[in-house]
């Protein structure tokens, strides 16, 4: 996962490796200092040699002026190598979806790719820089205060390792504790949230039936368990100071007693004590940095799994060697085909389905939910590929079609469709990049949008917001029709795509597509057996097979589902 | 674990950001409400807190006094002795073991008690914001974005525990080192103390510099950081739209071309940040070289009473004394922060709860022989609405179901009248079935019955009285809702369906569950009744949740009832299920239906044919089509049928 992660660092190498160097100098220097003042002190005051006070103390400058260059350089170059790690991550991630199919995106789902698009890049980003800066920094800090310490006096240096195991050990056993605390916290905060979330959309539910009371209560208990799991956790990690300062503390008494009797005796100045002091700090401090870089480098590795899990993802889709350019005309053929989700494994979704298509009808599709009806039209415009047999449009099958110039043919308007924040216009050219304002209209005429983008303070210029939330379920149905009939597409699948349209429009729609683009190829998958009655042949679907396959007055006579759902439509009428 | 922290923190991340600020509109005022909020319940132990920081801070700087005592006293005097005296630096020694461990137990004990205060604060500002959002108007839910609110209660709560539980402790701590240090240097040495302020300064000035430039580098970033993951959100909810038209290079080159915008902002804000810490460490270091030279001349000439001693505790403070202002400039970053998520915090409790001045209420009823009606305790199966007059007395009346709108008009704003002068009455036991397109009004006319929303203009009367003065919650208990959109909790199906009657027994949810035709099902769902739904019951069909939220207003058992009838994606076989499902439930009661399907309609008592916001006819069945109007068109489709 590293690897595959680090192959993305690209061109920000340099500044990945300068960084460390840059903290290395500065770490060197920050060590040397304290070094130089109990030479001041033992050497310059002690003797009473000014001049070595002075010139010391002019090269102590010095080295606080170079660390300081060190120091900005070693930020600058860490910062560029993490930012621009996390923008690298983030293109070939994007990229890469890019090229997903269907299944692809099926498998990771939305929400999914939106957090490792974001929350785990910057996890990945933020624990880079800090093993770039702090894990070249502490170690090296710690060894190099170790080496002093050994310099200045080995004897009184022993007290350092013991120090050491003492605190890391503490550390340690604090941060595994307090861990299975967190992650129990954790599985709480999502269920608080996923109350709040419900509380939120459905506030109508509350409301409606006056359940707030009893919703607060159910908030409640779930915030009390937040409150005391986060008390379990913390309780155990407020030990680390004290800890922290026990170990010091001891440390410095025992450098006191200890170094009292050292420099007493002669074996050490009084300026080697104080510069221990400094050290001893220094040790522990770090060692401290280290326990929590790791911590957030174990926290970010689960984001870098998730991140190196899209960069792993095969398109389960690609064109073949010699891909087809064009495509003759809008028959669809199916041959027998099967189709499951997951290869292998699990239920066939399509079962042996054979039809055939004209060039130019229009199909109505039926079939109760779980009936595959969107895994039909779905496999046309080569969305998914068959697991057993082929489609064929225009009589290739669509595996030998380059797969934009398919798409570009077969225009689908989804069952889950969406508009994106933009203009109307904007959204509309979606199906044709340099469509024509009269295009545009000619499209929203057919499926019934002119009217009210007409009305629309804007008309077509009229901003859509992300999700298209300011317009009616409707009127999103019939923009995305639109947006499909700009492409003038020879195949128009229509996923059920007037449900929120009114019985009336989506006569007129229907009527628009018999008048205007008879020589398309129509499926229109409807709930409304109303919508697929005139139909040139109508499907019917039931799990997965072809129960019925004809006009609407032959399914009436011969087929049962079809007439069972017809007559619980129009029962009403019927009964005059 | 990380996986759930991003569930924590995801939506609120990509919101802060994207309104563009981590600048509170008056840092102070909420500063100072904040802290109101926060020392209403924990005065005595936020003293203590405060107690034990001082103690912890002196015994910090009290152990590095102690070094000059320990080198002037102990040790220089000794040195070159045949046979030195350790006995009173022993004992000097104890005694600081004494003050040391002290201080560690301050630390514990102000860290401990900080637990129970953030903790606690933020139990009750999670648990306030529940219960005022809970009473806020449904308008509130309508303009505001259901992820702005969520992150209220993660994200903006979260930089929350980072002030209290640490910036706050910390800037005590080093405020209170701050002092004592430099009381400290002054005692020892009142000229030293000169240059220290001197650079002092210089470091605040640097500090102040970089920190206004990394302000706005920030903000920077977290603008295009917004923009980057909205336009993801937006893209990736729609990638299968992209792949069927083929836009995959274009949206990538837009995602390019914010992604390095981005990279650019993240660079000089991380560098901002990056920097600030060797500028100010290395200026202490040249404090501290600075002083050691003047220290030492100082002590050569024995200039201020300068010793050796003396001089190396003045240079330990000069690093304890540059610590503390590296950390304040810090926690500075966070607090601001932190106000800006308390600002929309206090937003959220400060928006005006629904308003409820009603005072008439429903009450169990009994009644006697010649039909006088009497409260009761316990629960009858009657119900009666008690009406407190002015004069004192109280009367009762019935709860039968009679709904009448006299000359209604409404608008979601002031400015846009969505629902023009709508009368209507519906007998108890009648059915009222709106019919129209889309966006014609017929949900909203429901939305003002339960008072969802308060009307303009006119008068809506329940049982005869104007529902402006019935108590909203046992207005609401009169109404069962059951929506098209179909919201169930996490929990069993019993609970969910108990939702309706919360002292229902098992018994009768198995019998609401039968009446709306769900108990098929449920029995043959894994654990039945006791079937775990989670995500709003994602693993059950839309019909079957149709069909629970049929049921859940079943053991509501209301005398009126608002039905919005799901038009698409059942299956005619579900939907003929749970079409039954509904007619049981509303035999006997008022009902308002929204319809959809014909056979509803033509079951009704009067049609409202609405558009745009105007009844524009009114009849049963057989009158509206004879009249060849609009009713007429709108179902010619579906009757060309039969």
């Amino acid at each position: 996962m590293v690897k595959m992660l680090l192959s993305q660092v690209k061109e920000f190498k340099r500044d990945s490796l300068l960084a460390p160097l840059f903290v290395g100098g500065e770490t060197v220097l920050e060590v040397l200092i304290p070094f130089m003042m109990s030479s001041i002190i033992d050497n310059g005051l002690n003797t009473g040699n000014m001049s070595y006070v002075y010139r010391t103390g002019a090269l102590m400058l010095v080295m606080a002026m170079l660390s300081l260059v060190c120091g900005i350089l070693a930020g600058r170059y860490a910062s560029r190598a993490s930012a621009g790690f996390a923008r690298n991550l983030r293109k070939a991630m994007y990229d890469n979806i890019q090229e997903f199919s269907f299944a692809n995106i099926d498998k990771f789902s939305t929400a999914g790719l939106i957090t490792r698009l974001t929350t785990d890049v910057t996890n990945v980003q933020n624990a880079y820089q800090m093993v770039i800066r702090m894990c070249v920094r502490s170690p090296l800090m710690m060894v190099f205060s170790m080496i002093m310490c050994f310099y200045l006096n080995p004897e009184l240096s022993m007290i350092f390792p013991v120090a050491m195991v003492f605190l890391a050990v503490a550390l340690a056993l604090i941060m595994v504790r307090a861990h299975g605390y967190f992650r129990r916290l954790f599985h709480k905060y999502d269920d608080l949230n996923a109350c709040i979330q419900e509380n939120v959309t459905a506030i109508r539910t509350v409301k409606a039936y006056v359940r707030e009371d009893f919703e607060t209560e159910k908030f409640k208990e779930e915030s009390r368990w937040i409150q005391f799991l986060s008390v379990c956790a913390e309780k155990l990690l407020v030990l680390n100071a004290p800890i922290m300062q026990t170990t010091m503390y001891t440390c410095t008494l025992l450098l006191s007693w200890l170094g009292a009797h050292i420099i007493v005796g002669g074996g050490m100045g009084t300026g080697a004590l104080m510069s221990m002091f400094t050290y001893s700090t220094q040790i522990l401090m770090n060692l401290m940095m280290i326990s929590m870089a790791f911590n957030m480098i174990v926290m970010a590795r689960s984001s870098g799994d998730r991140i190196a899990e899209v960069l792993n993802e095969k398109s389960s889709l690609s064109n073949g060697p010699h891909p087809v350019m064009e495509v003759p005309d809008g028959s669809i053929e199916f041959c027998d085909v099967s189709f499951q989700y997951s290869s292998g494994e699990g239920k066939e979704v399509l079962d042996h389905v054979n039809v055939r298509i004209e060039s130019g009808q229009t199909i109505g599709i039926v079939g109760g939910t779980g009936s595959s009806k969107s895994t039909l039209v779905q496999l046309i415009p080569r969305l998914y590929d068959v697991t057993e047999g082929c489609v064929k449009v225009g009589g290739i099958d669509v595996r030998d079609y380059d797969m934009e110039v398919l798409r570009h043919q077969v225009a689908m308007v989804l069952q889950k469709n969406e508009l994106f924040s933009g203009t109307i216009k904007e959204n509309l050219r979606w199906g044709k990049e340099d469509a024509t304002d009269e295009e545009i209209e000619l499209a929203c005429r057919h499926s019934q949008a002119h009217e009210f983008i007409e009305k629309m303070p804007d008309g077509y210029d009229t901003y859509i917001e992300q999700g298209g939330t300011n317009v009616s379920g409707g009127q999103k149905q019939r923009l995305c029709i639109a947006r499909a009939l700009i492409k003038k597409p020879k195949i128009l699948i229509l996923d059920d795509s007037t449900s929120a349209v009114d019985t009336h429009t989506d006569a007129l729609i229907r009527q628009a597509f018999a008048q205007d683009i008879p020589d398309t190829t129509k499926l229109i998958i409807a709930q409304r057996i109303s919508s697929v009655q005139d139909a040139d042949k109508i499907i019917v679907l039931d799990q997965g097979r072809i129960n019925g396959f004809g006009t609407h007055e032959e399914l009436l006579k011969n087929n049962e589902i079809y007439r069972d759902v017809y007559e619980s439509q129009v029962k009403g009428g019927e009964e005059e | 674990m990380s996986e759930n922290v991003r569930e924590v923190k995801g939506p609120g991340a990509n919101r802060q950001a994207a309104s563009g600020g981590v600048k509170a509109e008056k840092p102070g005022k909420t500063l100072l409400r904040l802290l109101a909020y926060i020392f209403r319940y924990y005065k005595i132990p936020f003293v203590f807190v405060v107690i034990a920081i001082v103690i912890s801070a002196t015994v910090g700087v009290i152990g590095n006094l102690f070094l000059r005592t320990l080198i002037d006293s102990y040790i220089v005097p000794f040195i070159g002795q045949e046979s030195p005296d350790f006995g009173p630096l022993l004992r000097a020694l104890l005694q600081m073991a004494a003050i040391y461990y002290t201080g560690v137990i301050a630390t514990y004990t102000y860290s401990r008690i900080m637990i129970n205060v953030s903790t606690g604060t933020l139990k009750r500002i999670r648990d306030d914001m529940f219960v005022h959002m809970e009473s806020l108007p449904i308008r509130y839910f309508d303009t505001h974005a259901h992820g702005d609110i969520m992150s209220c209660y993660t994200n903006d709560t979260d930089t929350l525990r980072q002030m209290i539980s640490q910036s706050m402790p910390q800037l005590i701590s080093s405020a209170i080192t701050l002092v004592t240090t430099f009381t400290s240097m002054v005692i020892l040495s009142p000229l030293l103390t000169v240059l220290i302020v001197f650079m002092a300064f210089i470091m605040i000035q640097v500090t102040k510099k970089i920190g206004s430039k990394s302000g706005v580098y920030f903000r920077a970033q977290q603008k295009n950081l917004g923009k980057v993951n909205g336009y993801i959100e937006e893209m990736i909810n729609g990638q299968k739209v992209v792949k069927v038209f083929c836009y995959e290079d274009k949206a990538k080159e837009k995602f390019d071309s914010l992604n390095n915008m981005l990279f650019e902002s993240a660079d000089r804000a991380n560098t901002m940040a990056n920097v600030l810490m060797p500028i100010m460490g290395n200026i202490g270091y040249i404090n501290y070289v600075l002083t050691t030279v003047l220290g030492a001349i100082m002590a050569m000439s024995g200039i201020g009473g300068m010793t050796l001693g003396s001089l190396a505790s003045f240079l330990q403070m000069t690093r304890m004394f540059n610590m503390p202002i590296t950390q304040i400039s810090q926690q500075f970053n966070f607090i601001v922060m932190a106000l800006a998520g308390a600002d929309r915090i206090f937003a959220l409790l400060d928006e005006k709860p629904e308003d409820d001045d009603g005072y008439v209420m429903l009450v169990n009823a009994k009644e006697d022989g010649e039909g006088n009606l009497t409260e009761s305790e316990s629960r009858t199966g009657l119900w009666a609405w008690k009406h407190r007059h002015g004069d004192g007395t109280v009367t009762y009346r019935k709860l039968a179901g009679d709904v009448v709108m006299e000359h209604v008009n409404f608008g979601y704003t002031d400015e846009k009248i969505v629902l023009h002068d709508i009368s209507l009455y519906a007998k108890p036991g009648q059915k009222v079935a709106f019919v129209g397109a889309t966006g014609a009004g017929k949900t909203t006319i429901t939305n003002l019955i339960n008072r969802f929303y308060d009307i303009q203009d006119g008068k809506i009367r329940y049982d005869g009285i104007n529902i402006q003065k019935i108590q909203k919650s046992d207005l609401r208990r009169s109404l069962g809702m059951v929506l098209q959109d179909t919201h169930l909790f996490t929990g069993t199906v019993r609970e969910n369906i108990r939702f309706g009657r919360l002292d229902a027994t098992d018994e009768e949810v198995i019998k609401a569950a039968k009446l709306a035709n769900a108990h098929d099902f449920i029995v043959k769902l894994p654990d039945g009744y006791d079937t775990v739904l989670t995500g709003d019951g994602a693993s059950l069909s839309q019909g079957q949740r149709q069909l629970l939220s049929i049921a859940r207003a079943a053991i509501a058992d209301p005398p009126v009832l608002i039905l919005d009838e799901a038009t698409s994606s059942i299956d005619t076989r579900t939907e003929r299920i749970v079409q039954e499902g509904m007619d049981h439930l509303m035999e006997g009661r008022t009902v308002f239906v929204i319809a959809h399907r014909l056979s509803t309609v033509k079951n009704s008592n009067v049609i409202m044919v609405l558009e745009q916001g105007t009844i524009i006819e009114r009849g049963n069945h057989e009158e509206l089509i004879a009249q060849k109007g609009k009713y007429y068109q709108l179902y010619t489709g579906a009757f060309e049928l039969s």
